[in-house]
């Protein structure tokens, strides 16, 4: 084994833990394009779980769906515990669910700074009137979120660039603050919608290894989306493939990889 | 809101208008032949609303802009042709008037739409209402501010009809129905061309899709150049109608800030919308200030629109009949 | 050079969140407040007071209202002149009918008022965006001209339809002077950059720009975008309520409906274009232009030594508003307060030229 599947096979005995979302019989169909049909599969708080699949196989759906930013026509969604038909985002955002998007939706007309610290904004707690004077309460507490936003800027190494309008940054730098931003709620679970689009090799380490720490040290469960199989494979304790809307296999990497259905629908056999 | 909600609504909506029409009738405070009069001439005040909603509805349709200008192109239409009227026949004047708003199609398109092409539409909007104030103060500078009559030889004095069945009859005005049936033949001439013309086509493309427009060769500043200056025939119409019948003055500008609600009510994207909401704005306005003004003091009709144009955007934002997508929160 | 930020550090948070981290800046803005309320009191002559700073002052207030809605939080409104309207009514009313209230009471509530009519005309903006909402603030601004044309117990049941306010005093003191009224219009407005400045630097100011920049995104990380927009709403009708009551009770007098019509909503509109999306200071420029372009408009013709008369300066003037508002959404979208930045960074270097 390499060091790092060493690292990460004694991380997962280590730490993996019940599952804290459940997916059950999920559908959802946009008009007469059936998007996802009876998709099931649970994730386990700590884990780093990845979805893949070929183009179209409704990994992004799925994603929309866990955080609810698409309510699925059928199925049950059970995070920490509460079964519901379909999550919200807002609601979701407040049990402890954060994503990155595949399009950046980032705040182009604020800084890095103010991206990540509206990132916080669910923690943050005084009202109007404290916030006009910005005295007392309201000012310790900017101060006090604005330390934890220095520290996230620290771990993903983009104090360069803190106080600038993300509009100018570079792809690369943007997909940082993307997942700052998530970062920034102090999520229990984090959604990343490929993450690694884009980039170079070098970014792709430096990101691989961004996910890996926020994994290991805030403890945080991994759901990503990512094509890049190297990636996958390196990164996660346990992987979903989708084919047209449908689970085609669940395991581990190497299970997945061996799966004579996996191998058909990269490969474009009928099945 | 569901399908079934909206369309139960605007059910009701048609029921209460219906009913609210009728009332003065049935409640005895208006006679028929009067009532008669007063629908009538709410509906033609209407089709003059619809005139200038025509205009942005069109440019709408082809170039996803809201034109807050289209005001400001009625008046500057009706005040070039009627200064060159002064100078010479109303044919000639006219053919000049329309090369003057395909001129001024040309350089909003090259000065205002080019740059500003990637922006979000509300950029756009707010340019369109720079490029209104810069029209109105242009047209005036360039033309005086006076009040201006209008004659093209339209027909002024009063018709009665239905003489036989009502006593005194019901008075109409033929410049009215003149301007009814002039709107009328633009709006057929119009819809002739979007269908059956090979330019026609070529809208209703960039209408619905700018880069597949492109990507199939049309050349999407031409053709919006195109669809200006027809916005900018429909702003001489419109103010060749309204100028006959009020005179050329600025307040032109004010009334068309009343085609907003008319689009609203209609559907942006829709011609007939543009009609039918015309229509509804101009017989509702007329109601409401003759039947309920004297409980209010009058002056109802400077915000019944825009007060129906706000309810209808409660319920049903895309109006009678436009596309159904617009953004909600 | 001048401009030069290098030796200065900030060793806390406090620090460097501070409203002017450089200490050019710092030491900019103290001059000029000590020469705002210390010297031009002391120097400016009654016209300057009365047709350029007054004014200005007070529809830099309204502006800073506007740009919160506008620039902040993305929601566009053409119905500033009628909330202004509200807010110099609800003065006017408070003022006559409770002789012994307290200026700044007055003005207070007034703002207050403005605030419940703009959320209510604002909640029908929860649903729709863009030019839906200017239809819909358009609604407010007609049908609030009307009320206060109309309703008589609004305006006393004045036979003319103006109204004139009564005489200002604070707290015993008189405010008739020119220059007093000034130092009185300053205050507040200094008070409510302050504000401004603070709540547009806090959370909310960054749930507003959240909401404007991707209402989405927004609602993903915890934002409620309605919530958001209310607040926008509350708080700029707040700011334009009080500017309506100082431009009634201070700069006009005595006043009737259509000083507060669509022509000011657009007027205002226009300053906020200007000026600067999304910018206090920008506020500040492009009202300070819009008041001052009519006034070096009338004078130029006498510099040039052409004669014009007045319809068509006023003519040339809304040519040069329509024309300004083009060039800057097209060059500049962020206005003058971004020229007045590349100015500073500029400022960095010279006189030096690398």
């Amino acid at each position: 084994m390499s060091f790092d599947e060493a690292r990460v096979a004694a991380g997962a005995a280590r730490r993996i833990g019940e599952p804290i979302l459940t997916l059950d019989d999920i559908s959802l169909a946009f008009g007469g394009v059936k998007a996802l049909s009876g998709v099931s599969f649970d994730v386990c708080e700590h884990e780093i779980r990845a979805i893949i699949g070929p183009n179209g196989a409704g990994k992004s759906s799925m994603l929309n769906v866990i955080n609810g930013v698409y309510r699925p026509n059928a199925g049950t969604i059970t995070f920490r515990g509460e079964k519901r038909p379909h999550m919200e985002p807002r609601r979701s955002a407040e049990r402890g669910i954060a994503r990155t998007f595949q399009s950046l939706a980032l705040f182009k007309g604020m800084s890095v700074l103010d991206n990540i610290l509206a990132g916080r904004n669910l923690l943050m707690k005084s009202n109007l009137f404290l916030q006009a004077l910005r005295v007392g309460p309201a000012l310790r507490e900017e101060i006090a979120h604005r330390h934890r936003v220095e520290e996230i800027i620290d771990f993903l190494e983009i104090q360069h660039v803190r106080k600038t309008p993300v509009g100018r940054l570079p792809y690369g730098l943007q997909k940082r603050v993307d997942l700052g931003r998530a970062l920034a709620a102090e999520p229990r679970m984090l959604l990343l919608d490929e993450p690694m689009a884009g980039m170079n090799v070098e970014e792709k380490q430096d990101m691989s290894r961004f996910i890996l720490d926020v994994n290991d040290e805030f403890g945080t469960t991994i759901v990503l989306i990512e094509h890049d199989m190297g990636v996958v494979m390196d990164l996660s304790d346990r992987v979903v493939v989708l084919d047209y809307g449908r689970k085609i296999a669940d395991g581990t990497p190497d299970e997945v990889r061996a799966s004579q259905a996996v191998i058909d629908a990269y490969l474009g056999v009928k099945h | 809101m569901t399908a079934a909600r909206t369309h139960a609504l605007t059910l009701a909506f048609f029921i209460l208008l219906a009913i609210a029409a009728v009332l003065p009738m049935a409640t005895g405070v208006a006679r028929f032949p009067q009532w008669l009069e007063i629908v009538i001439g709410g509906l033609m005040t209407g089709v003059l609303y619809s005139l200038v909603a025509l205009g942005l509805v069109l440019i709408f349709k082809a170039s996803g802009v809201f034109n807050f200008a289209q005001g400001a192109m009625v008046l500057f239409a009706a005040l070039t042709l009627v200064r060159l009227m002064e100078k010479m026949p109303f044919i000639a004047a006219l053919a000049v008037t329309l090369a003057v708003m395909v001129a001024v199609a040309w350089v909003i398109e090259r000065l205002v739409l080019r740059p500003l092409v990637n922006q979000e539409g509300i950029v756009l909007f707010m340019a369109t209402l720079g490029v209104a104030y810069f029209l109105d103060g242009f047209g005036q500078l360039a033309w005086g501010s006076d009040v201006y009559t209008l004659d093209i030889g339209m027909p002024k004095e009063p018709k009665i009809i239905l003489g036989n069945v009502f006593e005194g009859g019901v008075l109409i005005d033929s410049e009215d129905m003149v301007a009814a049936l002039i709107a009328a033949l633009l709006v057929a001439a119009l819809t002739l061309f979007f269908q059956k013309t090979s330019t026609g086509r070529a809208l209703r493309a960039v209408a619905d899709d700018h880069q597949a427009a492109q990507s199939v060769g049309i050349p999407l500043n031409r053709i919006w150049v195109i669809v200006w200056s027809v916005a900018g025939l429909v702003a001489l119409v419109a103010g060749v109608v309204w100028g006959s019948k009020l005179g050329v003055q600025f307040s032109l500008a004010q009334v068309a800030l009343k085609a907003l609600p008319v689009v609203i009510l209609g559907g942006f994207t829709s011609i007939p919308g543009a009609i039918v909401g015309g229509l509804l704005i101009g017989l509702g306005e007329k109601l409401s200030e003759v039947y309920l003004g004297p409980f209010f003091g009058g002056g109802i009709e400077n915000w019944f629109a825009y007060v129906l144009a706000l309810v209808f955007l409660l319920f049903r934002p895309e109006g009678l009949f436009g596309e159904k997508h617009i953004d909600r929160v | 050079m001048i401009y030069r930020e290098t030796g200065q550090f900030k060793s806390t948070y406090a620090s460097d969140q501070q409203l002017f981290p450089i200490l050019q800046d710092r030491v900019f803005v103290i001059a000029f407040l000590v020469f705002a309320f210390g010297i031009v009191p002391f120097i400016a002559s009654e016209y300057l007071f009365r047709a350029i700073l007054i004014p200005f002052l007070i529809l830099s207030l309204a502006a800073l209202g506007l740009n919160i809605l506008v620039g902040y939080c993305g929601q566009v409104s053409l119905g500033t002149g009628g909330f202004m309207a509200v807010g110099a009514y609800a003065a006017y009313n408070l003022a006559i009918r409770v002789p012994d209230l307290n200026l700044l009471v007055v003005l207070l509530l007034a703002g207050v008022f403005a605030t419940l009519i703009g959320v209510l005309f604002g909640i029908p903006s929860l649903r729709i965006k863009g030019f839906y909402l200017a239809v819909a603030t358009l609604a407010a601004q007609f049908f609030l001209d009307w009320a206060f044309a109309r309703i008589k117990w609004l305006t006393n049941d004045s036979s003319s339809g103006s109204v004139s306010a009564p005489p200002l005093a604070i707290f015993g003191v008189p405010i008739e002077t020119p220059a007093a009224k000034y130092l009185f219009v300053l205050a507040i407005l200094a008070l409510g950059a302050l504000v401004a400045k603070n709540l547009t630097r806090g959370a909310i100011g960054r749930a507003w720009m959240a909401t404007r920049d991707m209402d989405v995104a927004a609602e993903v990380i915890g934002i409620r975008p309605l919530t958001a927009k209310l607040s926008a709403f509350a708080v700029s009708s707040f700011f334009v309520g009080i500017a309506g009551a100082l431009w009634a009770f201070v700069y006009l007098g005595s006043w009737e409906p259509l000083a507060f019509d669509v022509n000011r909503s657009f007027q205002l509109l226009f300053m906020v274009i200007i000026g600067g999306l999304g910018s206090i200071l920008g506020s500040f420029l492009g009202a300070a232009f819009i008041v001052i372009l009519p006034l070096v408009l009338n004078q130029m013709p006498g510099w040039l030594g052409v004669s014009l008369n007045t319809a068509t300066i006023s003519h040339i003037e809304v040519i040069i508003f329509g024309g300004l508002i083009v060039f800057f959404l097209i060059v500049e979208p962020r206005g003058l307060a971004r020229l007045w930045s590349i100015g500073k960074e500029k400022l960095r270097l010279w006189p030096f030229p690398h």
